[in-house]
């Protein structure tokens, strides 16, 4: 198939890293603190790049939207088998309110520069957690979506999704092109081997400014404050199976 | 102020998260609608009509509803948009509202928001961000505000006392670029995780799935729905619709206990609003007894089947 898949990436500040909120209360810190891809964006890129191993598709597109540094996030997509990348360069303040919307619209607009036949991301980035852009993007392409998908099947110019939902999986089939969002099962994201790291770096990645893409990056939320959430007190250890239901009961619980 | 609140459900029964979407959109104001758009769902229509605070029920039946996909719901709520001229578009942040309500957004070329956990007036919402680590509260300035509701966060509206208005929609041509298969739904005779009372989840240190047998025992006993950890779920014990945590289900029970968990963030977002939680862990310092109001530092293979064998006195 001579099919193009776009995949969307972000970075984000590392699942790893405790989260502290900024003493002005205007966000969270982000200097100095180490940033990697989303993983869902990793399961999404895994996911496009088994499709090109399995000759399901001819080229794997990596984009993501942001400053300068969001292209060490591409070249990790790159490492990992995508073959281009695109970098939409947001810096300043749109990048401070550069939301899902806007990411949208952008990726909306490449996918149809790149006639791209389906666009995987992830279903929600750990920052944010948004759970909106790919929603969004089938939605102003007016393709059909696969959301929270854990399986994927190419059925000729269909593509069967499974989908994670609430009681379980829900299984839907969608006319191509389409969009899909990747949630945990979908696969596991390979390592990037030292030979493919290096093989990244002659890849390449074109840089693209919203504007060329017809996207206005104006926002209409506006985050007033972020506060730490409310900490919950430690109580009390208890020695035996017999003290826990005594007190349990006391307290109504059971 | 007026507000549309999508209705999730079965064709025969509501979807428990509705109700609290339901008194999150009276917080709102007084004009509350219900869109209820299915198969065959007079009898979710008989129940929407009797829920407190709900002015109008909006009824669209169709058999492209089935599976309630959003590629077919989103232009019917577009259509019922462009009639009613509605302040506010609702539901719940499940994975139905989740997968809906940021289509519709789209279309109306606004931004939605996720998952709000308060509403501090018409036009300023508090959500969480970074799995629960903090706070952040959004001005939307947009014609029409988009969002969804964590369930556990409002209180559910009362199926009673109410009596709403119904109004026939007409449904609009199917646009079939998507088509529901099929649902496979975890069966199981133990209340549902998000609606359950009790909760008893399972973690790493559970070892392996057969040993989930331990945690259904005591859930029998306690009338409990049965959960995890994303590390158990990652492991393969459970199925990923058991997990607990920001990227699962979000729980708020009566009764919270976590065995063999040893309290990840992203777990914790899932299941700090429960009211009371215990811990069973052999790690004095996991981070999971920092939230608890009980903790045993104990073997959990000891500790729950005493814990079974005691609630069967």
């Amino acid at each position: 198939m001579s099919a193009r898949v776009l995949v969307g990436v972000k970075r984000v500040i590392d699942y790893a890293v405790k989260i502290r909120v900024k003493p002005d209360n205007s966000g969270v810190v982000t200097d100095g603190v180490k940033h990697s891809m989303n993983p869902f964006c990793e399961i999404a890129v895994e996911e496009a790049v088994k499709l090109k191993e399995k000759k399901l598709i001819k080229e794997v597109v990596v984009v993501s939207c942001g400053p300068q540094q969001v292209q060490e996030t591409i070249r990790t997509a790159l490492a990992m088998g995508a073959d281009r990348g695109i970098h939409v360069e947001v810096s300043g303040k749109d990048s401070d309110t550069l939301g899902p919307l806007q990411v949208s619209k952008i990726l909306a607009a490449l996918a149809k520069k790149e006639d791209a036949r389906l666009v995987i991301l992830g279903k929600q980035a750990i920052d944010d957690d948004c759970n909106q852009t790919g929603q969004m993007t089938a939605a102003l392409l007016d393709w059909p979506q696969g959301t929270f998908a854990s399986e994927v099947v190419l059925e000729g110019d269909k593509l069967k999704v499974v989908r994670e939902v609430d009681g379980g999986l829900e299984t839907v089939r969608l006319r191509m092109p389409a969009v899909v969002t990747a949630d945990l099962r979908l696969n596991t994201p390979r390592y990037a081997t030292l030979p493919n790291i290096m093989k990244a770096k002659k890849k390449k990645i074109d840089v693209v400014k919203p504007s060329d893409l017809g996207v206005d990056l104006t926002s209409r939320l506006e985050v007033l404050r972020v506060d730490e959430p409310p900490q919950r007190q430690a109580g009390v250890k208890v020695e035996t199976v017999e003290d826990l239901l005594s007190k349990l009961k006391e307290a109504g619980r059971i | 102020q007026s507000t549309l609140v999508v209705a999730e459900h079965t064709n025969d029964k509501l979807t428990p998260i509705t109700l609290n979407v339901i008194s999150a959109a009276r917080k709102l104001g007084d004009e509350v609608s219900c869109l209820v758009a299915g198969t065959n769902c007079a009898k979710v229509v008989g129940e929407i009509s009797k829920v407190q605070g709900v002015k109008k029920v909006l009824v669209a039946q169709h058999d492209a509803y089935k599976g309630l996909l959003p590629e077919e719901l989103t232009p019917l709520i577009l259509a019922t948009q462009k009639q009613f001229q509605f302040t506010h578009i609702c539901a719940g942040a499940s994975a139905f509202g989740k997968n809906l309500l940021p289509r519709v957004a789209a279309k109306l070329d606004v931004a939605p928001i996720s998952d709000i956990i308060e509403i501090k007036s018409p036009d300023t919402f508090v959500r969480t961000i970074y799995a629960g680590n903090a706070l952040s509260t959004v001005k939307c300035s947009e014609s029409v505000k988009v969002f969804s509701v964590r369930g556990t966060s409002f209180e559910a509206a009362l199926v009673e006392g109410g009596s709403a208005t119904k109004e026939e929609v007409l449904p609009l041509p199917p646009a079939g670029m998507s088509e529901w298969i099929e649902q496979n739904l975890t069966k199981s005779n133990r209340p549902e995780l998000t609606s359950a009372k009790v909760v008893v989840s399972g973690g790493r240190g559970l070892k392996s799935g057969d040993n989930f047998k331990l945690l259904y025992d005591l859930a029998d006993k306690l009338n409990a729905a049965v959960g995890a950890s994303r590390a158990a779920v990652d492991a393969g014990f459970v199925p990923n619709d058991m997990q607990v945590g920001q990227t699962g289900k979000i729980v708020a029970p009566e009764l919270y206990i976590a065995v063999g968990i040893s309290g990840a963030i992203q777990h914790l977002a899932g299941m700090k609003d429960s009211k009371t939680i215990v811990a069973i862990n052999k790690d004095p310092d996991a981070p999971i007894f920092q939230v608890a109001d009980y903790g045993i530092v104990a073997d959990l293979f000891k500790v729950v089947p005493e814990m079974t064998e005691a609630l069967k006195k």
